[in-house]
């Protein structure tokens, strides 16, 4: 009764994460940090970010609020991008971009872990934002100065 | 009434999405066109297509005479004192840009007040901001209580000589709330206030006659009320719109043009430059014909009933928090937040089921920062819903909670 596509969408796992959201929180300075919204949805996420001198991302930590795509996203993303250097960083970005958006690319399952469960959003063109917020977020701070 | 063969004459809700009967309730977005609309609109495109007001041939002349006859039509379903007192705009976001950019701008001055509310939609915030960073005028902002309704102690307070414009929703999109505007605008023009109503939700479905109201101004969107999208109407009071300057320049709205300087037409064409939405206008006096030929008390029962038993059925889901009044008296809409799913992911798991709702903030930010929710999930009725909809809704609110839960 209900489809394939809703339950793709929200499995268990990704449940799990908006509800019990991993390494969420604010990092004390030093840190950079960049904020990220969807004004069309109103969904919010701040993203701290801690690097080290050789270019490594040591901590990353989020607060915010919205769907359960968002949240979810953001709690994976934390875990998976934790202990990476800034451009193995970029590059699963950019594997996870290519997935949620379901350019029709293999999706790279080795490098992207968990987040792979987010594919089923490719299904609903409208969630892709939701799914990308904590990214940007997260590309911006690494940005910032 | 027979509010099932009603229902009949909407051709776009017998349908199925997502393998179920499609359930719309998102009226307060954007209602669905009887039958008779759509044919208006393509009968006019069939027939009697041509540029109004100008030429002198026989397409033009039937435009032209079903083109003002609308006007006529809006008029009197409002219960303005002439059809010169219609002005034709794109909806009700244009009809208040058209007073901020017109009368605003000629009336108001550095130290003068804009009263609106806490509760007002963006579209009746922002052209007020945009007017006070002009005219260094102040905006201010009547409170919401818990209950949704105005603070009417701080009317007291806030409502002053000062104000020079006192504008304000009369069926709130977010809280249902329907503001007493007659009440409001007897105090404001006691203090020589000039006043303006958002009539968006209120249009349509209910009787509105805005001489009984008092109001100076009173906008609302064709579309929202079985009308066509992209058209709606600003009423102006004539002793007003007399003294107002043109807003949009262009054909249509001058006496005589010369290289220096032009001489414009009285209202309501003042405020119509160019080749106006003629479809629209013509299939927006089909929707209203439409309307009348029903009854808008029967319309504003029907949706009273609609709210109420909404009222009652959605209270018995767990962890839900309605916002707006608690009662039935109130707009045919149904706000609320679910402890157990945020906005999007409810609508989207409603949407699985062929329930169509509205999640968000309803672009009423300050009023989601006001009851402290990120946004909340608003089903909104119109009179082709059913109690059998609203026990649909129920049952899939049910479903929501053992799924996200």
């Amino acid at each position: 009764m209900l489809s394939d596509d809703l339950r793709d969408l929200y499995q268990q796992v990704i449940l799990d994460h908006s509800r019990n959201p991993r390494n969420h929180g604010e990092l004390s300075p030093p840190c950079l940090h960049a904020h990220g919204d969807n004004p069309s949805c109103g969904d919010e996420i701040d993203v701290w970010v801690r690097v080290s001198d050789n270019g490594h991302i040591d901590d990353l930590k989020f607060t915010g609020q919205g769907c359960a795509i968002s949240q979810a996203s953001a709690s994976m993303m934390t875990q998976k991008i934790k202990g990476k250097s800034k451009d193995e960083a970029a590059a699963v970005r950019e594997d996870f971009r290519r997935v949620v958006m379901g350019d029709g690319s293999p999706a790279d399952e080795d490098s992207l872990g968990e987040l792979i469960l987010l594919e089923g959003v490719q299904k609903f063109p409208q969630r892709v934002k939701c799914a990308m917020l904590a990214w940007r977020a997260l590309e911006q701070a690494l940005e910032s100065k | 009434m027979d509010w099932h063969r009603i229902r009949a004459d909407f051709p776009i809700l017998d349908q199925k999405v997502n393998g179920h009967p499609l359930v719309y309730l998102d009226n307060a977005a954007s209602s669905q066109k009887p039958r008779t609309v759509i044919q208006t609109l393509s009968h006019y495109y069939e027939r009697d297509n041509a540029n109004v007001h100008r030429a002198l041939h026989e397409l033009s002349n039937r435009a032209t005479e079903a083109f003002e006859a609308a006007r006529k039509k809006a008029a009197h379903f409002i219960g303005a004192a002439s059809e010169d007192e219609i002005i034709f705009t794109r909806g009700t976001t244009e009809g208040i840009n058209l007073v901020a950019n017109t009368w605003g701008t000629q009336n108001l001055r550095t130290g003068d007040v804009i009263l609106i509310t806490g509760m007002e939609h963006h579209s009746n915030i922002v052209p007020w901001q945009l007017l006070a960073q002009r005219t260094g005028a102040t905006l201010k902002y009547i409170p919401v209580l818990d209950d949704g309704t105005l603070d009417s102690a701080a009317i007291e307070t806030l409502l002053t000589e000062q104000v020079k414009l006192f504008a304000f929703v009369h069926v709130s999109n977010s809280l249902g709330t329907i503001n007493p505007a007659k009440e409001l605008i007897a105090k404001a023009k006691a203090l020589g206030v000039v006043t303006m109503l958002d009539g968006a939700q209120s249009a349509g479905h209910m009787p509105i006659d805005v001489r009984d109201l008092g109001c100076d101004f009173f906008a609302f969107s064709g579309h929202k009320m079985c009308g066509p999208t992209g058209i709606g109407v600003l009423y102006g009071r004539m002793a007003l719109l007399e003294t107002m300057p043109p807003w949009h320049g262009g054909g249509e709205m001058i006496l005589s043009v010369s290289m220096e300087s032009s001489t414009y037409k009285a209202p309501p064409h003042r405020f119509e430059a160019g080749t106006p939405d003629i479809s629209g206008v013509i299939a927006l006096g089909a929707a209203i014909d439409y309307l009348q030929a029903i009854g808008l008390e029967n319309i504003q029962r029907h949706d009273h009933n609609l709210a109420n038993y909404a009222m009652q059925r959605m209270g018995e889901v767990p962890g839900i928090r309605i916002l707006g009044p608690q009662s039935g008296h109130r707009g045919a809409l149904v706000a609320f937040h679910l402890d157990f799913a945020h906005p999007h992911d409810l609508v989207e798991f409603a949407n699985s089921h062929g329930v169509a709702m509205r999640g968000g903030h309803h672009c009423t930010q300050p009023l989601m920062k006001r009851f402290k929710v990120p946004g909340t999930t608003r089903a909104s009725f119109y009179f082709y819903n059913t109690i059998e909809e609203i026990n649909r809704l129920v049952e899939v609110l049910l479903l929501a909670r053992m799924f996200f839960t």
